[in-house]
């Protein structure tokens, strides 16, 4: 398609503001009067508390409340759970039992923070520990201590899905192999922790919110636990969010902060510290044993797999369940097998709360598909390239259903994964491997080639929960034209670095033919905003893409409708030209996009009847594709559109310390038409920077008494510009036949990729000493250990 | 992570400064770049109830050579405790006579925290795996101490106790480090670390500085391993043993086993004490071939 | 208990700003809380992730391991300092913005703060300086390759010295 803006390089809108230090994050709002909160946090892995004692603390000047779970419990509802568990509650304060080290137990509302902090030391609370459980494959065993006795187990979600002939394509195939890989607890780790600030309006009865969120319906969440009418919520999303990549979720904070506001009568702010962030933000990532059995022939096609996911969700859950059925829409990945059993098994434990992180459980499903496929290769001592090529869905097969009724919508896997090898400059990527095991070195390459579902739709929510019949995840622009002729895009969302006002602008400009550096991108608050979701899911290019399409075609066939009323000529003979509307042919008879503006906003006699006056154009979007409940057998179609990432990676350990080094990296990307090449590219690079992160550096580890090891940026090692390679990137675009443009998405492009190639490399370097490792991060000290002939 | 309040107080000369830890004894901190200190004051895990800020004071911030012509003992370059790191990477004297403590500095944190730490706050804070204090206890190097009623020189061999505990009294302060040169030979030298991002603290350190004569021999060496015992750890014994070597590699590997048993190792949540053992091993191997390297 | 106060007065951005602040300030606290100069970011408030970078006396520093009164009398410059005089953007802002080196922002003005003073020191920097230089400051969201390319473009044609 040949597009006048669309995938051409141009500056974003938002980068100006936040270059000049103009962007406004939520601890920049600053309301009259505000005060501040810390909190008190408990201790143990678990205990009930017995008592909390305030005195010393509100006896300390500046300090005018301390808030605990008991009176905070009382007046709120249970914050929504994901999967049919409605005796797992969960509160922002810890409700009579604290069930991990760094839950909440009481906030202090305070002038500064400074004093917050003075008075929760003062804070006096009696715990009495009890039991606790930290291994999740334990948690299930008969005996275990119960996280939430009341629920019954520690289970949370168990389902065994069987789609196609398993048992047959298994007995039929000539080799199987089972295995087990592990990815460890991990997180996005945003720069800015999360934080909210609230502020009462008692005359109008409103609760004002400015928060750091990326979070699907968080308004309705925020009234419903605190027992108010959604219209009694006001959450302003122009607020700049500092990174989230799933995990800005904040609700039980801004439960927590909107009844301190309330109740307090004056505003009411809390940042999370790093401390507070990492311990008890609830903001941990999917930490999962996986048992796979591959079934498969001796010319390497892949007729079948068993995959039995456990997931440590910690010891609350909200949407995190969820993360296990994301997978579910791309269970095969990007290739042709026939059937598939898959058992996730989402489990409570005494550590903090999981939240959704980027891609939402598939990278570390990706990872695991990935090691089978390497594994397959390396029993039949086949090239991992071939065997990706044999098994990958072909270029001409789309739409391409897979066994658990998802179909896919396009791609070329091959061309793709050619891409990548070439940039990588394979053959001689070959032989600096071979060049550096010559000389003693371990080297190895990694290869992986990974879907990323996009468009999100929600359906893991009800093949989840059979009571949550949600079958729209729609999304919405409102498109308005002044009197002056200026545009301005109204989007319903706040962001988080994706860059959805360029996204808006570009795709306003492209259909309006007018220049997106005139259009403006607002964000509206949800009392005025259009029914909307989150940017979450990789869903903006398509969603937001697309319903800011259709109201600016709507606005197209306005100015249409009123050129051929005003002009006396039908539409078919008007063409639309950058705003201007001229009828066909050299007649000279046209408006002009101000002329016609005037019309609509001041010339109601010169209205075609029926047109509403003024220009302004909204639209809903539902997901393509959607709108279908599950199958009995947990048949359906999630996410509408695939792009595939093709990772090309030459790894270097050093076998005597066994620390790895990246010295190559090349990616291959295909996620259709890109509406703004920087900005793919950028969240591309990214999500591979925070793969590498997962593979090799980061993990939230707890000693055996439940404590989080790594609380501060000196333990969570996020990897700096010293440890991310320069990394060559190579685009193709099989265009979406179910998008505007083309377009897929991108957001969590990268990250769904880079810790299988990392792993597949590693394990490629210690393969000629026979040793391998199977589980995330892939440390100096556990690539040692397996060097050394540890365990695995 | 809001430090504790405290009252603060800038010396202006560093009399006043011993002055006001008399008067304040263990309630009070000494502070100059505070690149250790105010994290640890941010997690509320130091909470001195006075700083005394030493920063700015002029008769800890000369880089000085004292050298002997006469004698033949080692000269001398004195570094005032509150020397930026950032001074160090760029004081020609110092590039010139502290080789080795130039290697260290390039593994000790980033540009921001070199440009605010000093070279006296890192060897107080006395983390076991920093690099400072482990060069100061290699070069053999003497930490001279001040309070109200004096001067006390400790040998920075026997300062550090344990980790982040030292031989300096509360009402000490850091004045100056006294670094010994060596004199008349060909020196090498060499700092290798293990730290999982570059940056970070190290799992293990070791460092060496090797004199060799003109046929190659060894005449003198010094070497030492961070991170892998409750202090930075000088190893004299084996620097011994290896002048009047040649320095080969057979000699080097022996020397490295030696080493590592001589070391006392911890695990935590990065490296278990098999791997720092291991690690100690192989650094110390790594900085002895290096050295020798570096001389030719 | 109230706590006692200390005067401090600095050259913020060339401007002479003066205050009453308790010890415990610390300088980034300082600069957006007392002066309101919200550009500054903290991340980590433990000296890890630089975005709370400024620069003192012309040098960069992590602003959340510095107390306000340490830095009495001394001259910062934030990421609100960098424009021209004429309030249009600096060299290497536009340069981030050319590149897109940022995604949400929130690294950026320390990013920016680390780059300027590298580009002060060594107009025209290797691949390997500017990763190094650039090593202290973390970024979750570009993977610091369009940070690395924007540096790279800003080098060379770069106005002179800062204030």
């Amino acid at each position: 398609m040949n597009f006048r803006y669309i995938g051409k390089k141009r500056r974003t809108k938002e980068d100006p503001r936040f270059v000049t230090g103009r962007g406004r994050f939520v601890a920049d709002v600053a309301l009259p009067g505000m005060k501040h909160v810390a909190l008190v946090t408990s201790p143990h892995a678990a205990a009930r508390i017995k008592a909390i004692r305030a005195e010393k603390a509100l006896a300390l000047q500046g300090v005018h409340y301390v808030l605990t779970g008991e009176e905070l419990c009382a007046a709120v509802d249970p914050l929504l759970i994901g999967v049919d568990a409605p005796l797992v509650r969960r509160y922002p304060l810890a409700n009579g039992v604290a069930r991990y080290a760094g839950e909440w137990v009481a906030a202090v509302v305070a002038d500064s923070r400074h004093l917050a902090e003075d008075a929760a030391e003062r804070v006096e609370v009696d715990y009495e520990p009890i039991p606790y459980i930290l291994d999740a494959e334990k948690s299930i065993e008969p005996g275990a201590p119960l996280v939430h006795p009341e629920h019954g187990s520690n289970v949370l979600y168990r389902r065994k899905f069987v789609w196609g002939p398993v048992e047959e394509d298994f007995a039929r195939a000539a080799h199987r192999l089972s295995f087990r890989v592990r990815w460890g607890r991990s997180a996005t780790v945003p720069i800015e922790t999360f934080g909210v600030a609230a502020q009462w309006d008692p005359a109008q009865q409103l609760l004002d919110v400015w928060a750091s969120i990326q979070m699907p319906k968080f308004p309705d969440q925020t009234a419903r636990a605190l027992r108010l009418p959604g219209n009694a919520v006001r959450v302003y999303f122009d607020v700049d969010v500092g990174g989230s990549f799933g995990v800005k979720r904040g609700i039980k904070h801004t439960v927590l902060v909107g009844y301190l506001a309330k109740k307090l009568g004056f505003p009411v702010r809390f940042i999370e510290d790093r401390l507070e962030n990492m311990r008890g933000g609830d903001m941990h990532g999917p930490d999962r044993i996986f048992d796979l059995q591959v079934a498969f022939d001796a010319d390497g096609t892949i007729r079948s797999m068993k995959i039995r996911a456990l997931d440590d969700v910690g010891a609350y859950a909200g949407r995190s369940p969820l993360q296990l059925g994301k997978p579910v829409g791309a269970i095969v990945g990007p290739y042709r097998i026939g059937s598939v059993e898959y058992e996730p098994i989402s489990v409570l434990t005494n550590k903090t709360a999981q939240e959704a992180v980027r891609g939402f459980g598939q990278s570390p499903t990706n990872y695991a598909l990935e090691s089978a496929v390497d594994r397959v290769a390396r029993h039949l001592g086949m090239d991992r390239v071939a065997i990706r090529k044999k098994n990958f869905i072909g270029k001409d097969q789309f739409p391409y259903l897979i066994p658990s009724g998802t179909t896919y919508d396009s791609g070329d896997y091959h061309t793709v994964l050619d891409k990548a090898l070439a940039a990588a400059e394979y053959a001689s990527l070959v032989e600096m491997r071979e060049a550096a095991r010559k000389a003693g070195r371990l080297a190895g390459i990694g290869i992986s080639t990974c879907l990323e579902p996009s468009g999100g739709n929600t359906a893991f929510e009800p093949l989840f929960n059979p009571k949550n019949e949600t079958t729209t995840w729609m999304d919405s622009c409102l498109v308005r034209i002044d009197l002056s002729g200026a545009i301005t895009g109204v989007m319903n969302t706040s962001s988080a670095g994706q860059g959805h006002e360029t996204l808006v602008a570009t795709v306003l400009g492209e259909i309006l033919e007018r220049d997106p550096d005139t259009i403006r991108v607002v964000h509206a608050d949800s009392l005025t905003a259009l029914p909307s979701n989150s940017p979450v899911a990789s869903r903006m290019a398509i969603m937001l893409g697309g319903a800011a399409a259709g109201a600016a075609k709507r606005i197209k066939a306005a100015l249409l409708a009123i050129a051929a009323h005003n002009l006396g000529v039908p539409e078919t003979l008007l063409e639309y030209r950058e705003g201007n509307v001229a009828v066909k042919g050299a007649t000279g008879k046209s408006l002009g996009w101000d002329q016609l503006v005037e019309i609509a906003h001041r010339k109601f006699h010169r209205m075609p009847p029926g047109l509403e006056p003024g220009l302004q154009a909204k639209f809903v979007w539902e997901v393509p594709k959607g709108g279908a409940l599950p199958t009995a057998d947990g048949r359906i179609q999630m996410y509408p559109c695939f792009s595939l990432e093709a990772h090309v990676v030459l790894v270097e350990i050093d076998p005597a310390t066994g620390q790895a080094k990246l010295v190559r990296y090349a990616c291959g990307h295909d996620c259709g038409t890109m509406i703004n090449p920087d900005i793919v590219h950028g969240l591309t690079y990214g999500g591979i920077a925070h793969g590498i992160g997962a593979a090799l550096y980061e993990k939230f580890a707890y000693s055996d008494n439940g404590q989080l090891l790594s609380q501060s940026f000196m333990d969570y090692l996020i990897p700096s510009a010293l440890e991310i390679p320069s990394i060559t990137m190579v685009d193709h675009c099989t265009p979406s036949p179910l998008t505007e443009f083309g377009q897929k998405g991108s957001g969590e492009a990268g990250y769904l990729g880079a810790p299988a190639a990392i792993a597949c490399a590693v394990n490629d370097a210690l393969g000629p000493m026979g040793a391998s490792i199977d589980e995330l991060p892939m440390t100096p000290l556990a690539i040692w250990t397996r060097i050394q002939g540890g365990p695995t | 992570m809001k430090a504790a309040p405290f009252e603060y107080f800038r010396a202006s000369t560093l009399a006043e400064a011993c002055a006001q830890l008399a008067e304040h004894g263990a309630d009070a901190k000494l502070i100059a770049g505070g690149q250790s200190l105010v994290p640890m004051m941010a997690m509320r895990l130091a909470r001195p109830a006075w700083l005394i800020d030493i920063r700015r004071l002029e008769e800890l911030q000369r880089i000085e050579s004292r050298n002997d012509p006469v004698s033949s003992a080692d000269d001398v370059v004195s570094v005032g405790a509150a020397v930026r790191q950032c001074v160090i990477e760029r004081d020609p004297l110092a590039r010139a006579s502290l080789p080795l403590l130039g290697r260290a500095l390039k593994w000790v944190g980033h540009v921001q925290t070199r440009n605010r730490g000093t070279v006296g706050g890192s060897i107080v804070h006395a983390d076991p795996s920093a690099e400072i204090p482990l060069v100061t206890c290699v070069l053999d190097a003497v930490l001279e101490l001040r309070d109200a009623a004096g001067a006390t020189d400790v040998p920075a061999r026997e300062f550090f106790l344990a980790p982040m505990v030292t031989a300096i009294a509360p009402e000490q302060c850091l004045a100056e480090i006294r670094f010994p040169v060596w004199k008349g030979a060909r020196v090498g030298s060499a700092f290798e670390e293990v730290s999982i991002r570059q940056g970070d603290f190290a799992l293990v350190s070791a460092c060496a500085q090797v004199a060799l004569d003109a046929d190659g021999k060894c005449i003198r060496a010094a070497l030492g391993i961070g991170g892998a015992s409750p202090f930075p750890q000088a190893l004299p014994e084996i620097g011994e043993r290896l002048a009047g070597t040649q320095l080969d590699d057979r000699t080097i590997v022996d020397a490295a086993d030696a080493a590592a048993k001589l070391i006392d190792p911890d695990g935590d949540l990065h490296a278990t004490a098999a791997y720092r053992r291991h690690l100690a091993r192989v650094l110390v191997e790594r900085v002895l071939r290096s050295a020798r390297e570096d001389v030719r | 208990m109230s706590e006692r106060l200390y005067r401090v007065s600095m050259l913020v951005n060339a401007q002479r700003r003066e205050a009453e602040v308790p010890a415990r300030l610390t300088l980034v606290d300082f600069l957006r809380d007392t002066l309101r100069l919200t550009g500054t970011h903290t991340g980590c408030e433990h000296g890890i992730c630089g975005a709370c970078s400024v620069l003192l006396d012309g040098a960069p520093v992590r602003s959340c391991l510095i107390y306000a009164v340490q830095a009495d009398g001394g001259s910062v410059i934030t990421i609100e300092g960098l424009a021209r005089p004429d309030g249009t953007q600096g060299t290497l802002q536009d340069s981030f913005c050319e590149a897109h080196a940022l995604q949400c922002g929130f690294c950026t003005p320390g990013m920016i703060i680390a780059a300027h003073a590298l580009l002060n020191d060594n107009p025209a920097p290797s691949e390997a300086q500017i990763r190094e230089a650039i090593g202290g400051n973390l970024c979750r969201c570009t993977g610091y390759q369009q940070i690395v390319d924007a540096i790279q473009l800003a080098s060379g044609k770069r106005d002179g010295g800062i204030a």
